[in-house]
């Protein structure tokens, strides 16, 4: 039985690579009869080979290291606070009401407006990047979090309560649970937002870094680079997900949804 | 599923003969002058009752006359507006154990079937027997064999069975019901209602049942209240030999002449809703 289902779990997943790869092999032939000039796109294996240059220079591992802390560090800032005061003003009707409608008129301002702002203050530092990347993550987790922890199931918590549960323990075991779906529906969009908001910042204001390169490329009209870079951001927001989707998986398998995707699969 | 249940039934008559003594563990109820109003609206308007100890007590009424109010204050899920309640003496020591099983399961859908009856422990969770008293417990509703499940792959019934085990698990001196086996098909009520009166008679908690159905007030309990206009209507004695049959003909009468008091009250009032 185990055997049978990883079995149809790897033709899933090879599934899903089947467009991408297909789109490739297109490009790959189109490159190579012509009709697409590498001037304006270059092959995937001129791509590929360009990478491969980079990657002996050991600039490009330096560089997506540098972009991949900056995500990771942006979000866990961006994402920490947003997920606290979800819970504070998801579980407080008067943290509710002494924050929210602060927070969200700050929400409808676009966080990249605020590119020209943060560089007169940060420079074009890496707080600058932080800031902006933890500032479009923290809306997102904020806004699902807190509307997790409202539509818990009411009769659920009643229940807590006749059995005697401490407020800690009805935390624990009916609220926070109850909340988790809408908390990952929050999570897999802050990490959409945190690779936007690290390419714009990277690109317009950085020293290092995938965004960086690609610009520095544009300058010497080395287009492969740029390809490559922005395939770099495609793989890691992929990556991204996908590591979202599991941890989702793990933490939800009571779902139905998640029982009957099982089941199909 | 039924076949099981009637399994736990009889798991549950060997279990009464040694613990029809826990009966001692049960309180009485008194309630005297009890009054809720929600706004302007009043509900209850003045209840006077005793419930002897270990009493099973159903509640009838129409929709909206107030007994499943009268159940919420009793395990202090609102507070009354005027008098007041108490259980055994009133002198007990530390909160009385007093469960409630509600119409929904009300189980938590991240917990196993198992996590969900250890719930009922409260803070004895942590205890070192906590598990195998939970597993004790759902044997003795037949649902054993699914502990590690969500409770989202259950049945109704099945679902309502995990509910009361977690009522059950932590030996319960007063138990009330809300409607249990109202969102249930017949013939599993017919099944849940047998299992009640088993485990009723096994552990000897005093029981408060609330329900539509005349036919299951008097198939299960002691004594049946006719509640109306939020004042205690009608106060009649169930004396029928235990175990009760689903059909046995000397409930028909009294469940004729409690049906007709109902109805009769309906034509005069606007609400006609009685089952």
């Amino acid at each position: 039985m185990p055997s049978s289902k990883s079995t149809v779990n790897r033709l899933d997943g090879l599934t899903q690579w089947a467009l991408p790869l297909g789109i490739i092999t297109l490009w790959e032939v189109g490159s190579l009869a012509g009709f697409i000039p590498g001037r304006v796109l270059p092959a995937p294996t001129d791509v590929i080979a360009a990478g491969w240059k980079l990657l002996l220079g050991g600039e490009l591992v330096r560089n997506i290291w540098v972009s991949f802390w900056r995500a990771i560090v942006g979000f866990a800032i961006g994402g920490g606070i947003g997920f606290a005061l979800g819970l504070a003003n998801g579980l407080s009707r008067r943290a509710d009401r002494l924050l929210d409608s602060t927070l969200q008129m700050v929400r409808n301002i676009p966080h990249l407006a605020l590119i020209p702002l943060v560089i007169l203050w940060f420079g074009i530092d890496e707080a600058a990047k932080l800031f902006l990347v933890a500032l479009g993550v923290f809306f997102p987790i904020y806004v699902n979090t807190q509307h997790g922890i409202r539509s818990v199931d009411p009769q659920l918590i009643e229940m807590g309560r006749i059995y005697g549960m401490s407020p800690w323990t009805l935390f624990w075991r009916v609220i926070l649970p109850g909340a988790l779906p809408s908390v990952f529906v929050g999570l897999r969009y802050g990490l959409g937002i945190m690779w936007l908001t690290l390419i714009v910042a990277e690109t317009i204001a950085a020293s290092s870094g995938i965004g960086y390169m690609a610009m520095q490329a544009r300058e010497f009209l080395l287009v492969d680079v740029v390809v490559l870079s922005i395939l770099i951001y495609a793989l890691l927001g992929k990556l991204a997900d996908s590591v979202a989707r599991v941890l989702e998986r793990r933490c939800l398998a009571w779902h139905p949804a998640f029982q009957n995707r099982r089941g199909e699969a | 599923m039924s076949a099981k249940a009637l399994r736990a039934v009889d798991a549950f008559s060997e279990l009464r003969v040694e613990t029809r003594a826990a009966s001692v563990n049960a309180l009485s109820i008194t309630i005297r002058g009890l009054c809720k109003s929600f706004g302007r609206r009043e509900v209850l308007r003045g209840i006077d009752l005793h419930v002897p100890a270990g009493q099973f007590v159903a509640v009838v009424g129409r929709s909206g006359c107030g007994k499943s109010t009268l159940l919420r204050l009793l395990v202090g899920l609102d507070q009354p507006t005027q008098g007041q309640y108490w259980f055994g003496d009133g002198a007990g020591k530390g909160a009385p154990a007093v469960r409630i099983m509600f119409q929904e399961p009300r189980l938590l859908p991240w917990a196993s079937v198992l996590g969900n009856v250890e719930v009922g422990l409260g803070a004895g969770r942590r205890s070192a027997d906590a598990r195998e008293r939970a597993l004790g417990t759902l044997r003795a509703v037949g649902l054993a064999d699914r502990r590690g499940e969500w409770p989202s792959v259950l049945s109704g019934g099945q679902k309502q069975r995990v509910a009361l085990a977690r009522a059950l698990v932590s030996n319960p001196q007063v138990l009330a019901f809300d409607e249990p086996l109202g969102a249930l098909d017949a013939l599993t009520r017919i099944t849940m209602q047998a299992l009640l009166e088993r485990i009723w008679l096994a552990q000897g908690f005093t029981a408060i049942l609330v329900t539509h159905d005349v036919a299951e007030a008097v198939r299960l309990a002691d004594r049946v209240l006719v509640i109306e206009d939020g004042r205690v209507a009608h106060d009649l004695r169930v004396d029928l030999p235990r175990p009760r049959e689903a059909s046995a003909a000397a409930g028909a009468e009294l469940q004729g002449g409690i049906l007709r008091d109902l109805l009769r009250d309906a034509e005069t009032g606007d609400d006609a809703d009685v089952s």
